[in-house]
Parts: C-alpha cells; structure tokens; sequence
C-alpha cells in the first residue's frame, strides 16, 4: 500500500513537473502550420516569413495585453495524413491559436481537430468554400474564396472571346474546386468547353494530355493546380508545338514555375490577391522585410502577417485569450490589416476579398493585365 | 488521316515512355532472376542517376563547357559512376548481409534502403521541383498546316535510339560475354555456380551495378524529356517499372522490355482515348489480369519447384 502511494506520489511528481513549464510561461503560443518541405515548400516560405515577421514586430511592441507571442512552427508537407499529425501536435502542445494550414486538402482534415478541442484556426491561403461550410465556430481565413476566383478567371477568359477552352485540375480539393468554379461561369456564358479533364498530381509524363489538347484544337486551357504540374505541362506543350494560352489561379504563380517551364511560362495568365507590398501604406513593412533579407512580394506573405495580428487584436478586442471570445471579437469587429480592412461573415470568410489577373513573364516576373 | 495522325502521336509518346520504363525494369527483373527478391530501393537508384546528371550539366554550365555531345557524355558518365557505385553499395550494405535469409528480410531492408535514399536526397538536394535545362530541343511536323501535326522531337528520337543501343548492348553481353555467361549460370543456380568456381558475389554486385547504370541512363534521359526533378519521381517511375517488369515475366529480360512496351503504349492510349485519370487504373488492371490468366507474366518460364 505504502509502496504504491509511494510510486503514485512519483507519478503525479513527474506528470505535474513535465505540465509545469507550460502553464507556467506567460505567452501566447501561435502554431503556424504549413508545408516547409515538399512540392509546394515555396508557399509555406511565404507564410511563415509573414508571421514571424507579425509575431517579431508585435512583440517589439509589448506584444499582447503584456503577454508576448510565441510561434510553435509545425510541417505539413501540404499532406493530408500529416496536416492531421501535426495538428494533434498542436493539441499536446496546448496551442489555442493557428495560422495555417496552406493547402485547402490538409486545412479541411485539421480544421476538424481544431474546431474540436477549441482552437482557433485562420487559414492565410486556404481558397476551397467546402472549409467554411461547415458552421464551424473556429474557422477563418483571411484569403477569399475559389467561388469568388474562379468567377474572375473566367471572366477574364471570356473577355478574350475563346473559342475552345480546356479545363484540367489535379484532381485535389484545391484544384478540381477552382477548375470546376471556372467551368460552371463559362458554361454560363455559353463558352464551348471542350475538355474537362483529371491528372494526377506528381505525375511527369503529360505528353498524352498535351497532344490531346492539340487535338481539341484550343486556344485557352485552365489549369487549376499547382506549379510542379503546370510548369512541366507547359515546357511539354512548348516542345510539341501547341499554340494555346495557359491560364492558372494562385497555386500556379510563383517563380519556380520559371525554373520548370523557362521560357514557356511567357505569356502565362494567373488570378492572384492584388499585390499587396505595393500599396502605398504597406511601404514600411515592406521595408521591415527587405532589411530581413525577405520576399515581400509572394501572394500568401501579408494573408499570413495579417492572420497573426487579427489574432492578437482579436484577443485585444476580447480581453481574453479563449479562442470561442475571440472568434466573437473577430466576426463583430472591423480591422485595418495590411491586406486591407476585413470584416468577417458568419461562416467565417471575409466579407470581400479581391483577385486581379496578371500576365507571368519568362523572367519571373508579373504584369496586372486589365 | 487525322485520326491516324493523332493515334500515331500517341503511340510514339507511349513507346519514348515505354522505352524508358524498360530500362528501368531491367534492373528489377537482373535482380530478381539472380537472387530472387526484389529492390524497391532501385526507383532511387534512377532517381540519384537523374539528379547527378542534372548536377553534372549544371556544373559543366558554370565552367563555360556548352558543346552539346560533350555535355551530355560527360553527364552520362558521372550519372552512371555514381548511380553505379551507389547501387553495388547498396547490395553491400543492404542485402548482402541478409541473403539466404527468409524471403521477407531482404524485402524489408530494401524498403528500409529506398526510404533512406529518398530522405538522404531531401536533404542534399532539398524537396523542391529541380528545373531540368532543355539541352535537346526542336523535331519534325507531320500533318497538313491545319489538320492536327504529328510532331516527333529530337529527345523523343533521342530516348528511342539509346534505349535500342543499350538494350543491344545488354543482350550481348549477357548472350556472348563471360559474366553473362557466369550470369546465366548464377541465375539458373546459385549454389551449383558456386560449386564450379563462379565467384557468386562478384557476379551478383555486377547484376547491380549493370540495373543501376541503365538506371542513370533512363534517369538523364527523362530528366531531360519531362523538364523537371524531385526527390520523390523515383518511387513512382520505379513502381511503373515494377510493373513493366511482373507484366512481362520477373527475372526475363526480353521479358522486361516487352512489359515496359506495353505498360507505355497502355497509358498513353488511355490518357489519348479515355482520360488522363484513368491511366494509372488502366496499366495496373492490366497487371492483374496478367497475374491472374498469366501468373508467370507474358515471358516468363514457369518455376520449376526444385525438390
């Protein structure tokens, strides 16, 4: 009996010394999930470069109600299973605030386990409608939606008076989502949509699907993806001769299509958010992450910086860092972020949210097209 | 005419792929008729090859080196050394230590050696996608100008004509050559080869090292044909080559080529006349109505149980 009490003594020892540390810190952790490595590590460079930067300069200035933030930064290589691992990880790690996760394929999964144990999760890129449809308490993001990008691409597209248009996706939540967006508003305005067609994301050959375009004779193809798969399609039409031009959403637009593509990325169209380090009030962030060494200029670098400082003055505007207070404080309020002002809806998408076509150039560089 | 055009585009892109899912499976099938297992980790294997290439060309670019045919045969020798080497090490390390052991054990140290590869050049190389410069540009139309073109290009011809000479190569070697010939031996059986002089190990590192060079071959081959690398494309072009290999009869080299043919020709004819999503459930379908009418695979010599 004794012996026991003893070892159970021990145990609660052990237990209360290893849940110490944490309870004892006074900071508000902030897990930043996203892909760090993987086919799509560009975009999780962007997003962790924009909340760290949010996290340093919030905490340069007495961070939160006085308590500092702190990032837990966690890797889900834009893979369901592990967007599922690591956000349990966030759970053991006690985190109560997420800016994450990226692609729209593991944000769905890990919003389940957040909106479950009570965390609030603002996603900086996420574009799939399915996330927010759910009624979620705990769930934003600060991006819009493929139902309002989808609408703009084809717009655009139509405005071109297309004759016959391709659409190919990759088959993933993100992809056959915004590709399925961009059909519905074409077929609306009678465009004649030849082709609606799946690939398979990490696939290299795409000869098949280049001289079957070239067999549908068209002149615009819609490719909602990522860039490891456009940029190769691109370079394989290039070498056989197909004469059509490419359109993409965000997911497509980044420089290393130019390393995969080269000189075929020319001409490219992409529906990206407006480049927010141009605006005016933004110089001297821009600046801040400039003098870091850091690209200001990727599409998910101010969602994600925006996502942390909706955060702290959520819970500013709360007085409280319990996540279900702050959800309140951020669908009541009204905030100036450097994304532009945000409002929330109930659903937890922003009230408005713009995308602006631009032309990609060989060298990795961008043109807003009108 | 058209429609011939465009099923004669198809066919050729399914044979350049085909071809180099062939070269790929020579180097399951060499092992797996010598020492009867199978080595997942050779998909990395190509995979190393592909990206030593792309090293090689990178490096010769900073030097100033631009000529065409040097550049490619100095990438081609470094992608087939170090492929080489690292596939004779791998049987050291990996598989020597554990041969004659339960069939499962070499198995899982091989998994066990493609995951250690995959990761090792995550972090050598980072996970991003690697642009593949196009060193090989342009081809021929065929076709009216506005009627469909056929169009063949230089690196489709490129990757006919290598795998044809390696293949040939290959075939007499292992025909005409004393290892081949010890080869041949080793595979119909080890222990008597052993009995009668043949040096069994030396022959079974060369089994190796003969799969991975053809490997790295088909590595700078693709490399260049699809545009672009990444640590992971070895596992799937080495699952496709798997395939190729089973389809045509494990452990057949004709056997080997015939299945990568085929498993080529069937992905780029679903992709062409169904869709590009079906692909994938159209070549491995194939593979398990082949298992199932023909277990031995199309060229392979049912197994004589040896008592």
């Amino acid at each position: 009996m004794i012996k026991n009490f003893t070892k159970l003594a021990l145990a609660s020892g052990i237990a209360a010394a290893i849940a110490l540390p944490s309870s004892a810190l006074a900071e508000i952790q902030i897990g930043i999930a996203g892909p760090m490595t993987g086919p799509v590590a560009q975009y999780g460079d962007m997003q962790f470069a924009g909340a760290r930067m949010a996290i340093e300069q919030i905490n340069a200035e007495g961070g939160v109600n006085g308590e500092m933030l702190e990032a837990v930064e966690v890797d889900d290589v834009c893979d369901p299973k592990q967007a599922v691992t690591v956000a349990n990880r966030l759970v053991n790690e006690g985190v109560s605030f997420v800016v994450g996760h990226l692609c729209s394929s593991s944000t769905q999964p890990a919003s389940d386990i957040y909106e479950d144990e009570g965390i609030l999760m603002i996603t900086p890129a996420s574009t799939s409608p399915a996330i927010t449809e759910r009624g979620y308490d705990l769930v934003f993001r600060t991006i819009g939606l493929d139902s309002m990008q989808g609408p703009v691409a084809a717009n655009h597209l139509i405005s071109l008076d297309p004759q016959r248009v391709a659409i190919v996706h990759d088959k993933q939540q993100y992809g056959e989502g915004i590709a399925t967006a961009v059909r519905d508003t074409l077929e609306d305005a009678d465009v004649n949509v030849v082709m609606f067609e799946g690939i398979t994301a990490g696939d290299k050959d795409f000869s098949s699907l280049v001289t079957k375009l070239k067999q549908a004779d068209v002149d615009y193809v819609y490719y909602g993806g990522y860039h490891p798969e456009l940029g190769l399609i691109l370079r394989q039409a290039r070498q056989a001769d197909l004469d059509a031009t490419f359109m993409g959403p965000e997911g497509v637009g980044n420089k290393d299509i130019n390393t995969i593509a080269g000189d075929a990325a020319e001409g490219l169209l992409v529906t990206l958010p407006p480049s927010f380090d141009q605006k005016a009030e933004n110089q001297a962030l821009v600046q801040a992450f400039q003098e870091k060494g850091e690209d200001p200029s990727g599409p998910f670098v101010l969602t994600s910086y925006t996502a942390v400082q909706l955060i702290a003055e959520g819970i500013e505007a709360a007085g409280s860092t319990d996540p279900f207070e702050v959800a309140e404080a951020l669908r009541e309020g009204t905030f100036e972020t450097p994304i532009g002002t945000v409002s929330y809806d109930d659903k937890g998408d922003m009230e408005s949210f713009e995308f602006v076509v631009y032309e990609w150039h060989a060298d990795g560089s961008k043109t807003p097209v009108n | 005419m058209q429609d011939l055009l465009y099923f004669c585009q198809q066919l050729i892109n399914g044979l350049t792929i085909g071809s180099t899912y062939a070269l790929i499976a020579i180097g399951y099938t060499m092992v797996y008729g010598i020492i009867g297992m199978i080595n997942f980790a050779h998909g990395e294997i190509y995979m190393i090859g592909a990206y030593t290439a792309l090293i090689a060309i990178t490096g010769l670019a900073t030097l100033g080196i631009a000529w065409l045919p040097l550049v490619l045969l100095i990438a081609l020798i470094c992608a087939v050394i170090v492929s080489s080497s690292m596939g004779w090490a791998v049987e050291r390390v990996a598989y020597r230590p554990v041969r004659g052991r339960h069939r499962l054990i070499p198995l899982i140290s091989a998994i066990g050696m493609s995951i250690f590869l995959q990761n090792y050049v995550h972090l050598a190389q980072g996970s991003r996608n690697i642009g593949f410069p196009a060193l090989i540009e342009g081809g021929f139309q065929f076709g009216g100008d506005d009627s469909f073109q056929m169009s063949v290009s230089w690196i489709q011809i490129t990757i006919f004509v290598t795998t044809f000479i390696c293949m040939t190569a290959l075939s007499l070697f292992i025909s005409r050559s004393r290892i081949g010939r010890a080869c041949r031996a080793v595979s119909q059986d080890l222990g008597m080869a052993n009995l009668l002089g043949i040096d069994t190990n030396r022959i079974i590192s060369a089994t190796f090292v003969i799969g991975a060079a053809l490997a790295a071959v088909a590595g700078l081959l693709l490399g260049m044909y699809y545009g672009s690398v990444d640590p992971l494309f070895g596992f799937i072009a080495g699952l496709k080559a798997f395939t190729a290999a089973v389809l045509g009869g494990i452990g057949s080299i004709p056997g080997a080529m015939l299945g990568g043919l085929i498993l080529g020709i069937a992905e780029a004819m679903t992709s062409g006349y169904l869709s590009g999503e079906y692909k994938d459930v159209i070549s491995f379908s194939l593979l398990i109505l082949i298992l199932l009418f023909k277990p031995t695979g199309l060229l392979g010599k049912p197994e004589v149980e040896k008592i």
